[in-house]
């Protein structure tokens, strides 16, 4: 595959994640959902890939990365590389309760055409003006706003750091994000901006999938009030996302917004 | 006048003679394997809910190894951790404990004492949960009613983590 052609997949995979399903998945894998004891790390994976949890393709930046820990104020992660296909990082859980790992992006994406030759281009609201020239043709802008998740408890879990902040889509747990088991449905809303996102397809799937020969994804769907229920079949660490689509754009180039909600959820044998 | 008869039955039998008692019987298996680790095991009395009514005996490593605080390893309990473990403030007084090798250990707890306390009449399940360092994890449950009218005994068998354990009730 060309470099450049390569680049653009990658691109249009982090920062538009497009409703198609061939879309690459971004990732977190923590080392550990549940932790205890007088000095609790956990050590995290961030990636995109096609095969969950295998890192193959590309690392995800870290600088998009937030921590909120279990006061509702921001964490640091440590030890943070990226290598060729994964970037890693450490966090120390200094305090009791549950920390949300997350990497956040918003953005405009555009594409045009100047001189016969196709163009794209990313960025903010602001810069969109003065970053596409005025002999653009064909310039189309949408507008992205991605959440990929996931949680980490140390001792019981709590409530603080998962609080909604009302912006693009967002996942509240009903069950506890880090208390799932398998066999247990679990029930989980998803917001739009705040308010209950119905009628969104989910998706999970468990990871490993190299060592098996389907991707055996669950499927739920929202009701009025954003709720969904998943039940795990079997324990593992699991992608679950949800896309939508509106026009609250935030930009007046921009005539569609593309949303995306990811979180990596692990569910522990009974 | 008709509610006496059960009254008094009541009366009876939330005012026992002697304290009630569970006598409990637990057995760790020896494991033929090259590297062992004691078990970290715990022992808990769960309602129909699975909430806890009593946290029994919590087992696990009291000192820091060059693998870190003992207590770093207790989510393994992954029930005990579940259903109560985790919200505990550890140590708990006469329910941490050491880890235990192999062999048979009898275990007395007593109505109204720490760490049973005071269960109220119904249904229960004793649980004994046990989890190995490059071992396995199993749990073991053992359904009673408390404090029964009669003398109950109980058993169950642990498959690999667990031998056999038996509850004895005296009313």
């Amino acid at each position: 595959m060309h470099k450049r052609t390569l680049k653009w997949i990658v691109l249009a995979a982090a920062i538009a994640a497009p409703l198609a399903a061939q879309a690459h998945k971004m990732w977190l894998l923590p080392s550990a959902t549940n932790v205890a004891g007088a000095d609790p790390w956990v050590t995290v994976d961030a990636a995109i890939s096609n095969d969950l949890f295998h890192p193959d393709h590309h690392p995800a930046s870290l600088d998009r990365l937030v921590i909120i820990a279990p006061d509702g104020q921001t964490a640091k992660p440590a030890n943070g590389i990226t290598g060729k296909y994964r970037s890693v990082f450490d966090l120390q859980l200094d305090q009791q309760g549950t920390y949300k790992l997350a990497l956040v992006s918003q953005g405009l994406f555009a594409s045009y055409e100047l001189d016969g030759q196709k163009k794209r281009w990313r960025g903010s609201a602001d810069e969109l003006a003065t970053a596409i020239p005025k002999a653009a043709k064909r310039l189309q802008v949408t507008a992205s706003s991605n959440r990929v998740e996931t949680f980490v408890t140390n001792g019981k879990p709590s409530d603080a750091a998962l609080k909604p902040g009302g912006q693009g889509l967002e996942l509240v747990p009903v069950t506890h994000v880090t208390d799932l088991v398998a066999g247990e449905p679990a029930t989980f809303q998803l917001l739009l901006d705040g308010e209950p996102a119905s009628g969104l397809k989910v998706t999970a799937i468990a990871g490993a999938i190299r060592y098996r020969n389907a991707q055996d994804e669950l499927t739920a769907q929202t009701g009025k009030d954003g709720k969904f229920r998943l039940t795990w079949p079997h324990a593992g660490m699991y992608w679950v996302n949800a896309a939508a689509e509106d026009n609250h754009s935030g930009s007046k180039l921009a005539d569609k917004r593309r949303l995306s909600y990811t979180a990596t959820l692990e569910v522990l044998p009974e | 006048m008709r509610r006496l008869p059960f009254f008094c039955c009541a009366l009876l039998l939330a005012a026992p003679l002697a304290a009630a008692e569970l006598n409990l019987a637990v057995q760790i298996p020896e494991q033929n394997v090259a590297e062992y680790h004691r078990p970290y095991t715990a022992i808990w009395i769960e309602r129909a809910d699975h909430s806890v009514a009593a946290q029994l005996a919590a087992w696990y490593a009291q000192k820091d190894s060059k693998e870190g605080a003992g207590s770093k390893w207790l989510p393994d309990l992954r029930q005990w951790w579940r259903r109560g473990g985790r919200a505990l403030s550890l140590p708990v007084d006469g329910v941490s404990g050491a880890t235990r090798p192999a062999g048979q250990y009898q275990l007395k707890f007593v109505e109204g004492q720490a760490p049973l306390g005071t269960l109220a009449a119904g249904d229960y399940v004793l649980v004994v949960e046990a989890a190995r360092e490059v071992g396995g994890r199993e749990a073991v449950r053992v359904p009673f009613s408390w404090p029964g009218t009669a003398t109950q005994h109980l058993t169950a068998q642990g498959s690999r983590e667990l031998g056999a354990i038996s509850l004895d009730i005296s009313p």
